[in-house]
């Protein structure tokens, strides 16, 4: 298949005896902005950090683009080869400015060398100077990152995958801690992003999934056991078992 | 080579092992517990150690062997009780800033042992064994295990066992490893979370204590004893990883029986230069440590 | 902009100081504040990697003194054909390696370089397998010790305990002369300017900005594509060649050097000194130097018996009461000042 961007086929992930991810396939088309949902503990994140490098499964393979074997590349590696990681807690380097934290996330000059001689050029200014504009950052460009509101450093750190311009994009629970208007803002900010790329979204928040997902995988104790649109999703068996088989027990111990 | 030789070298390199665990158990727990790290843990050995000698001066009338056994637990009681007067005046501010508790348990460390040389003069004393621990174990010919360190090794068996049962069968052991392992979790479940790190601050520094009183068998003491073995000690806690108590064993086994082992082999410089070196190596295959949990970290 | 001037001003006032104190100051306190400057110099690499890097190096007095040795070595052939301590242990003639080092042409360079050969050396294995925070902190002590006892055992090669020292001239100046001692101290001073004007263009350059970013959040800088392993590298060796040059000013105006300076106690106190004067500023670095030493010269010649308590005092004050050392306490100071001048006018206002 031309059109794959990550093909992952029976990756297990063991954390001291406890199978965090077991024999897991799971395929993301080119273009795809795809959600993966699934209660606590069902291996959402794990999955992430597979692809980004930043967990080596024990046994399975991770392909990029039909060439690139994740697996045995470094972290710094996989980010150059095309894919961003949007971490779940926001972040970003808060003693430098906003406008700084940008400039770090250009893929020019990384090198220890090339990094000391090198400028920002005039493009790339206001490459960034837009960018900010997109996410309402622009008017705080030279403000201490630190400074930011949690909302704000979440922008700040999608800003910042987005100038990267992976071909895939990874985002573990945009919008947790969010108000109800951020979330919004959010999802449209991911709906544009998604248009020019691939995207993984991990995410909590069922009626921002419902929202804004076209196709949904559902992982539930480390395996997948769903995968579909949301309607389909949200009607099969299985998942109203793991779902709600999760509510009855908060509803015994509530009695209880 | 004499295999008689290499034997005895092993046996007093873990002698060496028992010192280092009993050292290097408190720091493995006061930095997986509180994130501190703590430089004048050495000290507290030569607390340990002064202590065994001032028991011995105040009864050198009666010089019964049994008395040195009564300096085991009164180098616990009195390093315990100086190390919980440090954690509740200084080491309890310096809670999750390792870097900084670096230098200021650096500065602690040479207060203290400024202090012992004021008290006790900045000459080596000598505490005397007691007669049942001299002399050795004829195990073959050409090969006798000395006493002195038969014991220290049995004390350390000893400690160990009893940490073991404390830490995993007792209620208060339990809160122990609770706030170890997250310690907003264990405060909400009502841990009084301040007191259990005090406890086990004094628990570390008297296990050092008993270190101390075992370390004055092997040879005359000062107020820079401690810092004779605490950076082996702290070798060990990289090697065994953090917090964990098979970790510790390990490594105080490994760093102790290689130091004597490769100094003998080559010179006592030399042999250091290739533990450290051997230390190096063996971190590229385990960055943390021998047992550490694998666990997802979230960042 | 204007408070960037301002500071500069203070920096040429600082600097045409120093310059000029071997006018007023006798031979004797001027070989003192000699030395201090090239503490200063260590304390600046040692601000590089871990007041902007975040990695608190305890093992910085080994590459200090691998730069001095490498100079007294020099200094030492200048002296005698055969080194005393090599004729004691029973060696007839300069061992190879040493012998490059009768140029000083060679010995310079290889002050600075070996330091960085040797911070590569460790660097590479250790931040490759991702050790870091206080683990390096931890190795980086057990390599000042290992170091220092390993130059103690080789006395043939090194001298051992004592040292090298009993120098005669450099550079065929005599080092008994009070002329060549202001000459090395003038050296020294521009040194630490020449260095301190580096290490101040290099943080604001984007590898300055990359070292911050380590401290702050060394993952989410590998996730953007940065090999920060070998920024770490790069930095530590760095800061190892500059103490290395600082080793190298050390020897000629302290007449000697010895495994004492290269072990766990002198390791500790450089990075004291960053910690007092501030991190992160390279300002607070040479003042911090220049402050603790002269405070220790002062007590120690004063109170001999008490002043490691003060020593010791100062290492945990400084740690609870300002962590951000000298100039985060100015800068505090500062703060409130112009916040209350700032109330002050919005009274008036009112």
């Amino acid at each position: 298949m031309a059109d794959t961007i990550i093909y992952m086929e029976g990756v297990t992930v063991t954390f001291s005896g406890f199978k965090a991810l077991n024999d897991v396939s799971f395929y993301v088309e080119k273009g795809e902005l795809r959600f993966l949902i699934g209660p606590n503990g069902a291996g959402k994140t794990t999955l992430l950090d597979v692809i980004c490098g930043k967990v080596r499964p024990d046994k399975g393979r991770v392909i990029f683009k039909d060439k690139v074997e994740i697996p045995r590349l470094g972290e710094h590696k996989i980010a150059r080869a095309g894919i961003s990681r949007k971490f779940q807690t926001p972040s970003v380097f808060s003693n430098l400015t906003v406008f700084e934290n940008m400039e770090l996330a250009l893929k020019t000059n990384t090198g220890v060398f090339s990094s000391l001689v090198h400028s920002i050029s005039k493009k790339e200014r206001e490459h960034i100077n837009s960018v900010l504009q997109d996410v309402g950052l622009y008017e705080k460009a030279s403000e201490k990152a630190g400074h930011l509101s949690h909302g704000e450093k979440q922008w700040l750190e999608i800003a910042m995958t987005v100038l990267q311009e992976p071909e895939l994009l990874l985002v573990d629970e945009p919008v947790a801690g969010m108000t109800a208007k951020e979330r919004i803002k959010t999802g449209e900010l991911l709906l544009t992003i998604a248009s020019q790329r691939s995207v993984i979204v991990v995410e909590h928040d069922m009626d921002f999934v419902q929202r804004f997902s076209k196709k949904v995988t559902v992982l539930h104790e480390g395996q997948v056991i769903c995968e579909g649109s949301f309607e389909y999703v949200k009607n099969d068996p299985v998942v109203i078992d793991v779902y709600l088989g999760r509510g009855g027990e908060v509803q015994n111990n509530a009695i209880n | 080579m004499d295999i008689t030789i290499v034997l005895s070298q092993i046996f007093n390199g873990l002698s060496l092992s028992s010192i280092l665990l009993l050292i290097a158990l408190g720091l493995s727990i006061t930095f997986g517990i509180m994130g501190v790290i703590n430089f004048a843990h050495g000290e507290f050995l030569m607390i340990g150690a002064y202590t065994a000698y001032v028991l011995q001066k105040l009864s050198i009338a009666n010089s019964g062997g049994s008395l040195f056994l009564l300096s085991l637990p009164a180098a616990f009681v009195v390093a315990a009780l100086i190390g919980l007067l440090l954690e509740r005046s200084l080491i309890r501010f310096l809670y999750g800033r390792p870097y900084e508790s670096i230098l200021a348990t650096w500065g602690l460390s040479l207060i203290l042992q400024q202090l012992a040389r004021n008290i006790f003069g900045a000459n080596n004393v000598e505490v005397a064994s007691p007669g049942w621990l001299q002399g050795g174990l004829t195990v073959m010919e050409g090969l006798q295990l000395p006493y002195n360190r038969l014991f220290i090794m049995a004390v350390a068996v000893l400690c160990v066992s009893g940490m073991y049962f404390y830490l995993y069968r007792t209620r208060s052991g339990r809160r122990i490893r609770a706030v170890m392992q997250n310690r907003q979790m264990s405060a909400c479940m009502g841990i009084k979370t301040n007191r259990v790190d005090a406890m086990t601050f004094a628990i570390g520094c008297g296990l050092a204590g008993i270190a101390g009183a075992a370390v004055s068998l092997l040879g005359s003491i000062g107020p820079s004893t401690g810092q004779n073995y605490i950076i082996d000690a702290f070798m060990v806690v990289v090697l065994g990883g953090v917090g964990r108590l098979s970790g510790t064993i390990a490594g105080a086994i490994m760093i102790g029986t290689m130091s004597p082992l490769f100094e003998f082999v080559t010179t006592s410089s030399m042999g250091k230069v290739i533990v450290f070196a051997l230390v190096i190596i063996f971190l590229q295959w385990r960055p943390s440590g021998f047992f550490t949990l694998k666990t997802r970290t979230v960042d | 902009m204007g408070t960037r001037l301002k500071e500069n001003w203070i920096y040429l006032i600082f600097a045409i100081v120093l310059l000029l104190l071997p006018l007023v100051l006798s031979e004797f306190r001027l070989n003192l504040l000699g030395k201090f400057l090239t503490f200063a110099i260590v304390a600046i690499a040692i601000d590089l990697i871990w007041g902007y890097t975040g990695i608190l190096s305890l093992g910085h007095g080994v590459f200090f003194s691998l730069g001095a040795y490498c100079m007294g070595m020099y200094l030492k052939l200048q002296a005698e054909s055969l080194p005393d301590f090599m004729m004691w242990s029973g060696l007839e003639e300069v061992p190879w390696f040493w012998k490059p080092f009768q140029h000083f042409w060679v010995a310079l360079p290889m002050a600075v370089l070996i330091p960085a050969i040797f911070a590569v050396i460790i660097g590479i294995p250790t931040f490759r397998a991702g050790i870091k925070g206080v683990y390096f902190s931890i190795l980086t002590q057990a390599l000042a010790l290992v170091v220092s006892i390993f130059f103690i055992g080789q006395q043939p090669y090194t001298g051992g305990t004592n040292g090298i020292t009993n120098f005669r001239d450099i550079f065929g100046f005599s080092l008994a002369e009070a002329s060549t001692m202001k000459v090395l101290y003038l050296i020294t001073v521009l040194a630490l300017i020449v260095i301190f004007v580096l290490s101040k263009w290099l943080v604001n350059t984007k590898t300055g900005r990359i070292l911050i970013a380590i401290r702050d959040g060394e993952n989410r800088l590998r996730f953007l594509g940065y090999n920060t392993s070998t920024f770490k590298v790069a930095i530590f060796a760095l800061s190892a060649a500059i103490a290395g040059l600082a080793g190298a000013l050390f020897v000629p105006q302290v007449g000697i050097i010895s495994p004492s300076m290269m072990g766990i106690l002198p390791s500790v106190e450089m990075a004291i000194w960053v910690a007092v004067g501030g991190r992160g500023t390279l300002t607070g670095a040479v003042i911090g130097a220049l402050v603790v030493n002269s405070a220790k010269s002062y007590l120690s010649e004063t109170f001999p018996d008490l002043w490691l308590y003060f020593l010791g005092a100062l290492f945990i004050g400084v740690v609870l009461f300002f962590p951000k050392g000298i100039v985060g306490a100015f800068a505090r100071l500062k703060r409130q000042d112009s916040s209350k001048r700032y109330l002050l006018t919005e009274g008036r206002e009112v």
